[in-house]
This record gives structure tokens, sequence and C-alpha cells, in this order.
């Protein structure tokens, strides 16, 4: 790889100080380290950060507008050292961030809004002074917003314009836009990106953060790329080719300590669940006319970047979202309507990320989240009464099988450390001998051992004739443990691949939305 | 958490619980001498007026009844998170059906009109609790304002009915019905004030416990009390629960109103609950929604309740000063709890 301009930092800096810069930035959320050691140069243009979602990009400029305070690092403005603890100290010190989810009040107009942000605000307001200064920036940098509505009924590309405009009206001089083309429309982008070309040669220093490598190309001056909370390099856009940052985001790690696919697990059994054109609803991205099948005893794989319909795939599957079109087939049999108990009760399995928070009762004990699981297995006398020694019988035999040896059953879920909860969510599952296994990034933010100990359950599970969903956004895992690969980017699925002939770096391309 | 680092935080909350205790008892007192009366006869005349003599014990058992049902249909929906602010609205929509069951056939035997009307009295408070829970599942309204709103309702159109069509032509100056005939009559105990009712809700209470611990729907209920959406996931109909639930709650409110009106009043009037729906919501969360706990908490607000009475008649003290201490009460339970601060 001849990533020179990469690896060498800083290599075409301009020599002076820049505005901002952040050295040795580090924050952590409990176990998470989500920022590792980064360092960061906000000079003069448009500096795109570049990373995958979880990457740590969002988390390091928050740190910046002090929103988070970092655990250890230093920030300097103009070359002096500045303690930011507050986002009110960092607008002081003439720092704006445009959040990616926006912080307008709906029920105030877009006048009042901006107004809440000027620092030099009257106690009796002006509203037709405001209004007109709005109007100034606004024609100055293309910003078409009229002060009058009221924010609830503008559309987002409106509202994050004044998102825009409070910032810059409240003095702003250094600019961070937080991912903000992931709630644009794509014919809004380009209007986005001449209003950042304006400010950039109005001298405002840019911050802008994405995930879409044709964004970074189209409106960059210079690019930093963080991986995994570290940032893995910083060049001039002239310097670096599409490849080279892709190689850099998803680190283009060859799959390692793949478990061996035996043969036998090729050949695939019946589909245990199909989805026949389906488009779902709900919040989120819903499906549009998607079309999956899994079949019993392999592991499909689900790749992209977060928030393009993997929740929404797998909460379609498990009856969370509702089918508006398009027809759900559970073990051969037409399960569009059903709930989720009797998609349960007919042997669907789901392991979401973080179990603790999403699937188990911390307050209840691990025996009785086995029940909850199972009621009907576990039910007697039509429900009067649980079979508590059933539960334990199965924690003997079951769960001993599967290789989950935890002290006590009697223990509240909410005392396991997270990665004891997730392989008990996952073997609590597995217990249930399902025909359909789904799982939502199952290992995020697990250590290692814990990561091998799911994904040796997995694996157990497909060997038993199980079809598993594994959505992931780890590719080396996905290359691993899939006996197919599909690539999800806009809640549609755009590739699906052979885990052996491809490689993190193809992924990563289809899941970018890279040209060529 | 480390197991020494939750006994801490424990013996803290215990440490905040004692000290908020007794500022309470302080501002109770201060109020009290605010009034030029002696706290020490006024805590000694609360103790020998109910709780030593036979009759002040009598009325204190009468006062649980109601509130013992009042506090279940508060507790019941609790569990599965919604807040039942309308116990006094259900309980007047449960004795005017009630009502309606005897006056219209006042002729059946005993044994077939009590359960009637106990039938009718859930019937009338479920029916007016679940379209709350209804609203509230469907997403249209939050239980907390449909439920106040509906008690006005309730109470207005009790009123609306003895004042009109239901009055009794014979007692002319008051807005109330017939009597309803005795066979309509709760029967109590010996010679006393007691009525078998209360049997009946201390034996919700222990239901309830048994249920919540050891039924498959017991366990739904408490997961989704820890989690609706962990619940969801596991299957629970979520929506289902809160429907079921506030109807449940509000049947159990009716059965006190139809208790009111066949054991104590023998005719529905606008009186028929003096705020027991609200006492009760306050019992509720005092004893967080914990059936062991709600027994004890009931007889504690029906002394204060049964005492404000007396402190009117032999200190001079206004009736309402109980209402203060309820309410301090409430505030010690809140400000004891381990807060979250806003972020």
């Amino acid at each position: 790889m001849s990533a020179l301009a990469l690896t060498e930092r800083r290599a075409d800096l301009p020599a002076q100080t820049p505005p901002l810069a952040a050295r040795g930035i580090v924050k952590r959320f409990g176990e998470i380290v989500a920022v590792d050691h980064a360092d960061l140069d906000v000079g003069p243009g448009i500096h795109a950060l570049l990373g995958e979602n979880g990457a740590g990009k969002s988390t390091l400029v928050k740190t910046l507008y002090g929103y988070y305070r970092p655990d250890e690092g230093e920030l300097f403005l103009d070359g002096k050292r500045v303690e930011i603890k507050s986002p009110a100290d960092a607008r002081r010190l003439g720092i704006g961030l445009v959040f990616q989810q926006f912080t307008l009040i709906p029920a105030l107009t877009v006048a009042e809004n901006v107004a809440l942000f000027l620092p030099d605000l009257r106690v009796v307001l002006r509203p037709d002074d405001i209004a007109e200064r709005i109007r100034e920036t606004a024609v100055r940098y293309g910003l078409a917003v009229d002060p009058a509505p009221r924010v609830g009924t503008l559309s987002s590309p409106e509202q994050q314009r004044v998102e825009i405009l409070r910032v810059l009206l409240a003095g702003a001089r250094i600019l961070i836009f937080d991912e903000p083309t992931s709630v644009l429309p794509a014919q809004e982008i380009d209007a986005l990106f001449d209003v950042l070309r304006k400010l950039r040669d109005d001298g405002y220093p840019i911050v802008f953060i994405t995930h879409k490598l044709p964004e970074v190309f189209a409106v960059a001056d210079m690019v930093t790329v963080m991986r995994r909370g570290a940032v893995v390099g910083t060049a001039p856009i002239g310097a670096v080719t599409e490849d080279e940052l892709v190689e850099r985001m998803f680190g283009g790690v060859a799959p390692h300590g793949a478990p061996a696919r035996p043969a036998a697990a090729r050949e695939t059994g019946p589909p245990v669940m199909e989805l026949r054109a389906v488009t779902s609803s709900g919040q989120g991205r819903p499906l549009v006319d998607l079309d999956l099948a899994i079949r019993a005893g392999e592991i499909v794989g689900v790749a992209g970047v977060a928030g393009n319909g993997q929740q929404e795939l797998c909460d379609t599957v498990v009856g969370l979202a509702r089918i508006r079109k398009g027809e759900r087939l559970l073990f051969g049999r037409d399960a569009s309507r059903w709930s989720v108990r009797r998609i349960r009760d007919a042997g669907v399995g789901f392991v979401p990320e973080s179990a603790l928070g999403q699937e188990l009762i911390w307050n209840m004990t691990l025996e009785e989240n086995i029940a909850l699981g199972s009621p009907r297995r576990f039910s007697r006398r039509k429900g009067l009464a649980l079979d508590w020694s059933g539960v334990r019988a199965s924690w003997r035999s079951d769960f001993a099988e599967l290789g989950l040896n935890l002290p006590d059953p009697r223990q509240r879920a909410g005392t396991l450390s997270g990665g004891n909860a997730q392989r008990f969510a996952v073997a609590r599952e597995l217990a249930r001998r399902p025909g359909l296994l789904v799982t939502l990034y199952p290992t995020r933010g697990l250590d290692v051992p814990t990561t091998a100990a799911v994904h040796e359950l997995l694996l157990q599970a497909r060997d038993r004739g199980c079809g598993v969903l594994l959505v992931s956004q780890d590719l080396n895992e996905l290359v691993a443990l899939s006996d197919r690969i599909l690539v999800m980017r806009d809640a549609r699925v755009v590739a699906e691949l052979d885990p052996d002939a491809a490689d993190a770096y193809e992924i990563g391309a289809l899941m970018t939305g890279r040209t060529g | 958490m480390t197991a020494l680092a939750a006994s801490w935080q424990r013996r803290g909350s215990y440490a905040r619980w004692f000290g908020w205790a007794l500022l309470g008892v302080l501002a109770y007192t201060v109020l009290i001498l605010i009034y030029g009366k002696s706290p020490l006869h006024a805590f000694h005349e609360i103790w020998s007026s109910t709780l030593s003599s036979k009759y002040g014990l009598q009325d204190v058992l009468v006062r649980m009844t109601p509130l013992l049902f009042a506090a279940m249909a508060v507790a019941v929906p609790a569990r599965v998170g919604q807040v039942n602010v309308g116990g006094e609205g259900q309980i007047f929509a449960g004795g005017l059906t009630a009502a309606w069951l005897v006056l219209t056939f006042a002729s059946w035997p005993s044994w077939v009109l009590l359960p009637a009307m106990a039938v009718a009295g859930m019937v009338g408070g479920g029916l007016w609790a679940g379209i709350a829970g209804l609203l509230k599942a469907r997403g249209w309204l939050s239980e907390v304002f449909s439920t106040v709103l509906m008690n006005y309702i309730a109470i207005l159109a009790v009123s609306a009915l003895v004042f009109g069509p239901w009055r009794d032509p014979t007692s002319s100056n008051y807005p109330q019905t017939r009597e309803i005939a005795h066979a309509g009559r709760l029967p109590h105990f010996g010679g006393s004030r007691v009525d078998v009712s209360i049997v009946l809700a201390l034996a919700v209470v222990a239901g309830f416990d048994w249920f919540l611990r050891r039924t498959r729907w017991g366990l739904e209920i408490r997961a989704i009390g820890g989690n609706p959406y962990a619940a969801g996931r596991n299957g629970v109909p979520v929506s289902r629960y809160v429907i079921v639930s506030m109807a449940v709650g509000g049947a159990l409110a009716g059965l006190a109103g139809m208790a009111q009106l066949s054991a104590l009043q023998f005719r529905l009037n606008p009186g028929l609950s003096p705020g027991f729906g609200y006492i009760g919501f306050l019992v509720s969360w005092l004893a967080g929604h914990n059936p062991r706990l709600i027994v004890p908490m009931t007889f504690l607000l029906a002394v204060l309740a049964s005492s404000g009475d007396i402190l009117q008649i032999t200190q001079g003290l206004p009736s309402a000063i109980v209402n203060v201490l309820s309410a301090i009460l409430m505030l010690i339970v809140l400000l004891g709890r381990t807060r979250t601060r806003p972020a």
C-alpha cells in the first residue's frame, strides 16, 4: 500500500498554528474506549472526519464542543491551551457544533430559536432586529430561511439551515458539522456543500463528519480517518485515493482465525424464514420491497453502515415492526401478521446488542429471565404456576451444554457483567432450540474471549440446523462466520457475496457506496 | 457496582429517609404550635381516639376497605408503568352501576343481588378505566390526563342522576337516591360497623401478591415494570397488559364504590367518596405499589384520616391538618427515593 501521505501525519499541513488543535484526547464510557489518544488539527478549509459508525468521530468532536469532558488530552485554541467544560464555554470561545439530531425547539419560531442562542440577547426582545440579522446572514451564505414560521413546521433540510444560522449568529468562528448529510435527501446535499464552500471562502475552519467517501471527495480539503476510536491518518485530499481511505477505515485485514465451516453446513436445508417484497412500517428506515431468505443451517451475514435499515430488518423478522406490504414466511407458513409472541413460540430467537438493556430484565433473576423467554414451555396449570424446577433443570442441562457456567441462576441479571449478560442472552435463546436466530450486533463492545464464546455459540446453533441472521459491523466477524454476506445500504440489499471470495475492502466499498 | 458500594449507597439512602422523616415530624409539630396547641397532646389524641378504643378501631377498619381497593386500583396499573389518577372517578362509576342494578332489580334475593352488584360495580369502574387504558395503548392520550378528566365526568354524572331522574322524591332537600333494598346490603360483623367487604379487600391484595409472584402473567407484568421495551422483545404483549391492568384497577375501584353504597350509605349521592381515590393513590405510591406494603400503609393513612375528625372536635384544629401530615408523608417518600439527577 502506498499511502505514505496518510501515514505521515500532518505532512502537508501549513506551518502556522491551527486555530483549533486537540492532542491525545481519550474518552471512555465505562469499559469502552470511545476515543483513544486522538490528535486533530482544525486548520483553514473543510476538514472531513471519516470513519465507520462507532469509530469515535462524534465523540471526538463532542469533546471539542464541551459536550463530553475528555478523560485525557488537551485542547488548544490559536496555540493557547484552553479548558472547555461545557458547550457554553465552547460557544464563548467561538466553536459551533451543528448536531446530527437537531436541538431546536419545535414550538418556537425560527427567530425565537435563533434568539435563544444569541450571546448578546437583550432582556426585551426585538423580533425585527433578529429577523433582519437572520435574513442578512441567510442571503450571504445561501441559507434560505424564513424567520417567521414555527420550527416544528419545517422540513429537515430547513431545520438544518436554521441550526447552521444560529451557530453563525451566535458568533462561532470554527464550525463543526456532525454527519450533516445523514438528515438530508440526496438532492439537498449539493446545496449544503455550496453553503460549506461559501463558509470556507469566508475563512471559517470547518470540520465535516461523514462515513460516505464520495462526500469527502466532493467537498473536503483535508481528511482524517478514524477507526475504533483512534486517528489512523490525516492527509490533504489531493494526496489520497478512495482505495486508500477504504483500507484505512476498515483496516483491510484478512480474515483471521476463521472457524472452519464444515462442508456439510453448506448443504443447507429449506428456508426457515423468507421475506417476500416486504415493505415495513415504523420509525427509522423502513424496508422497501426487500427480499430475503434464510435456510436451515446457514449463517447469513448482513453488513452495512449503521442506520441503513439493519435494525428495521431484524425488527421486521421478529415481528416488532409491522409489515405493510409483502409476506413474511416462517418455517413455510405465512407469518405476515404474527405477533412477537407467536413468532417466538414458532421457534425464532433474538439477541440484540447489549441484551442487558434491550432484552433481559435487569431486576429479575436469571431464572425469571429464562422463564420469561419461554413462558409456554415453563407454564404449569395454564399459567397459574411456573415450573421453576424445569427452569433449573434446563439451566443444568441446556445451559451447561452450551458452555455457560455462571455460578448462580438466582442472581439478578443486572449483576452480570456486560459480556456475561450477552453470553447468557445468547444461551437463553439457544436453549429454546430455535429454528431461526436473529442477532443484531451481538458482539459489539465485548472483549476478545467473550466475542469468541459468542461466535462459538452461533456456530453451534448453525451446526444444529438453526438458520442464523447475523447483522454486524465487524467485517472480520462476518467473513469468518457467514455462509453468505449481504450488504445493506439505504434500507436495501445492494449485494450478496461469497465470504470466501470477498474481502473486507470490497465489502467496505459496497457499504459506503464508493463509486466504481 | 461492588457489593460494598451498594451497601454504602443503601446506608446513605436509609440515612436520607430518616432525615427527611425527622424533618417531616418537625414541620408538623411547628404547624400545630402555630395553632397554639400542644403537639404532644395532638399525637396522644390521635393514638387514644383511634387505636386504643373499640369505636376508634372500628372506624379505622371501616375506612380501610375503600382505601385498600383504591390503592390497588393504582397499584395494579402502576406495575406496568401506568399512572392511574382516576380512582375517585372509578369509585363513582362503580357506585353508579351498582346503584342502577340494585334499584332496578330490588326484588332479587340477597345471594343473587349482592354478587350481581359487585359485578356491576366492577364492570362500571373497569370500563371507565379501560377507556383510559385503551387511549393510552393506542398512543392517543396519556392515562394521567384522561383519568384525571374522567374523574370529573363520573362525579358529575352521579350528581346529574341524583339531582334528576334518580332523585328520591321523599327526601326533598337531599340530592340522593332512594334507599336500596335490604337484600342489597352487605352484612356486618356482629353488631359492629365493620362489614364483610374488608375481607374481600384483603383477599384482593393477597391475591395480587400471589399473582405477581407465582403466575406466568405476574412474571410478564414484572418484566414490563422492569423494562417495557425488553419485555416487548420477549414477546410480552405490552399494550394488551396496559389496557387490561387499567381495567382491572378500575374494577377494583368500582368495588369500593359498590361497598360504600351497599355497606354504609345505602343511597347513591355525590358524597359517595370523600376522596378515597386520591388517598388510595397516595397509599399506593407510599407502598411502592407493593401489595405487602399496601396493607400497613392503608392502615396508617386510615388512622390519620380517622384522627382528623377527632382533632377537630377535641383540639379545635382544622380537620384538614391531617391532610398536611399525609402530604408531608408523601414528600418524605419522594425525597427519600434514590434520585437520578437530571442530566
